[in-house]
């Protein structure tokens, strides 16, 4: 582990319940082993208090969620023995109290990968959650004196990260990636290690894509006073300086229409994925962002400022434009985007969306200089 | 949902599968399925391109170029001119991604 994530792990109020933590305890050697007492961090319970509900929430919601670990290590979970089952996961403290409540009840024990605070799939794919590092910790946490067989279960989506045959060539544990999802894992292992397709794929409904919007209002949010700046500085802007209340009246439209374009490409695109026309996140985004734009130009604020016509145009231009973009970085929380079909949108929509924005500037300056009289 | 049609790089050579079935084990958009103690892609355009079939194939019947479909990745990718990163676990830049 590095200085780094130790020194996040110490500043984090551990309200894990761990009802013992043990240092070093000794287990039942098997066959005579010679090896050292194994090392476990601590004993876990079921119990999700109420402080950990509300930094759940916290998690979904801010950079909360980066500082969210436990420490890496292994865990037992109920009252495991050496037959027990050991189940692998990730050290970000909302996975690891996801298993917590649906394994509530089961004997087994669970050994936390440092990640970096990071959840099993995003770790898998940067390689935190990887061969390298499950096997130090097989050795580390001594497992193999601590069980008798040499089974591990692994989520699935750490596969990404994880390569069975090395982890075996190397530990002589046989890896088993069980079900996508922690609720699948009790059935999975009454089955004998086996998990229907069902269990295999992973799933993206309107809740899974609801929980995640907050996180991508949030950046938006807070490039949007920039915007908001630069707004009030070309309405403002006149012939006389500065002037406030032409600032306000003038610019307020765009001010709508900014928050419109933000909502229409962080929260209506990501809601109703399934439910707009294409396939492409681009193309999601405009759609969701001409409609709310025109819905919005409904309203007697937005609907004053379309007697100009060079408005009107960067109204339906400029915005639409943003809520495609604010869409398309909704790809990073999919569960289902790949990497070329991104490249593919970026290559196509990134010289349109400089061309909008470039399109834009041009009709706001004929505004300006329409407005002074030169033109 | 689907994504993009014709824009995977996964490829699989039939001749190199022993049957296995890891792929199948570890596909998280149900692309492989076993027929015949082969294995069998159902839907090409499904891929994601993880890269989990191909890092656990023993064999190297399966190559796909795998990375993160992710737009602020990729963009960042270009900027600083290398591959696609978040750079998300190695910062602790506040709101960083997954």
């Amino acid at each position: 582990m590095t200085s780094g994530a130790n020194r996040k792990s110490s500043s984090l109020d551990t309200s894990l319940i761990l009802q013992d933590v043990i240092g070093e305890v000794s287990l039942p050697r098997v066959s005579g082993t010679e090896a050292a007492p194994s090392k476990i961090v601590g004993r876990v319970s079921a119990d999700i208090s109420q402080t950990e509900r509300w930094e759940h929430f916290k998690c979904r919601m801010s950079g909360f969620r980066n500082k969210y670990l436990v420490q890496p290590g292994l865990y037992a979970f109920g009252e495991p023995d050496a037959n027990a089952n050991v189940l692998v996961s990730a050290n970000y403290k909302l996975s690891f109290d996801a298993l917590r409540q649906e394994l509530e009840g089961l004997n087994f024990w669970m050994l936390v990968l440092d990640t970096k605070g990071i959840n099993v799939w995003c770790a898998a794919g940067k390689g935190t959650f990887g061969t390298d590092e499950l096997v130090r910790r097989i050795i580390e946490a001594r497992l193999d004196s601590v069980v008798k067989h040499r089974r591990l279960v692994l989520p699935q989506l750490g596969a990404v990260g994880v390569s069975a045959s090395e982890v075996r060539r190397r530990t002589g544990f046989r890896v088993s990636f069980g079900p996508v999802r922690a609720s699948d894992i009790p059935t999975y292992l009454r089955a004998g290690y086996k998990k229907t397709p069902e269990m295999s794929t992973v799933r993206f409904t309107m809740l899974d894509r609801l929980v995640l919007t907050p996180m991508e209002i949030n950046p938006s949010m807070k490039k949007y006073p920039w915007f908001a700046a630069g707004v009030l500085f070309l309405f403002g802007l006149q012939r006389e300086g500065i002037l406030f209340s032409s600032a306000w009246n003038g610019g307020l439209p765009f001010l709508l229409l900014g928050l419109v374009a933000i909502f229409a490409g962080a929260l209506i695109t990501p809601m109703l994925l399934p439910f707009i026309p294409f396939r492409s996140f681009a193309i999601k985004g405009l759609i969701a962002g001409l409609a709310a734009v025109f819905l919005a130009s409904l309203t007697p604020v937005i609907a004053n400022s379309h007697d100009n016509l060079m408005l009107r145009v960067v109204t339906f231009l400029l915005f639409p434009a943003a809520s495609s973009y604010i869409a398309l970085q909704f790809t990073g929380s999919t569960t289902y985007t790949g990497m070329s079909g991104v490249k593919r949108e970026l290559k196509i929509g990134m010289p349109l969306y400089i061309l909008a924005i470039f399109l834009s500037f041009l009709l706001l300056i004929i505004f300006k200089l329409n407005e002074w009289g030169v033109i | 949902m689907k994504y993009l049609a014709n824009v995977t790089t996964l490829e699989y050579d039939v001749e190199k599968c022993t049957g296995c079935g890891r792929c199948v084990e570890v596909c998280p958009q149900g692309v492989f399925v076993m027929k015949d103690k082969r294995a069998l892609i159902t839907d090409r355009d499904r891929c994601m391109e993880c890269g989990a079939c191909a890092l656990n194939c023993e064999f190297g019947a399966i190559a796909v170029d795998a990375g993160v479909g992710c737009a602020a990745a990729i963009i960042t990718g270009m900027i600083t001119g290398g591959e696609p990163r978040c750079g998300c676990s190695d910062d602790d830049k506040d709101g960083g991604c997954c």
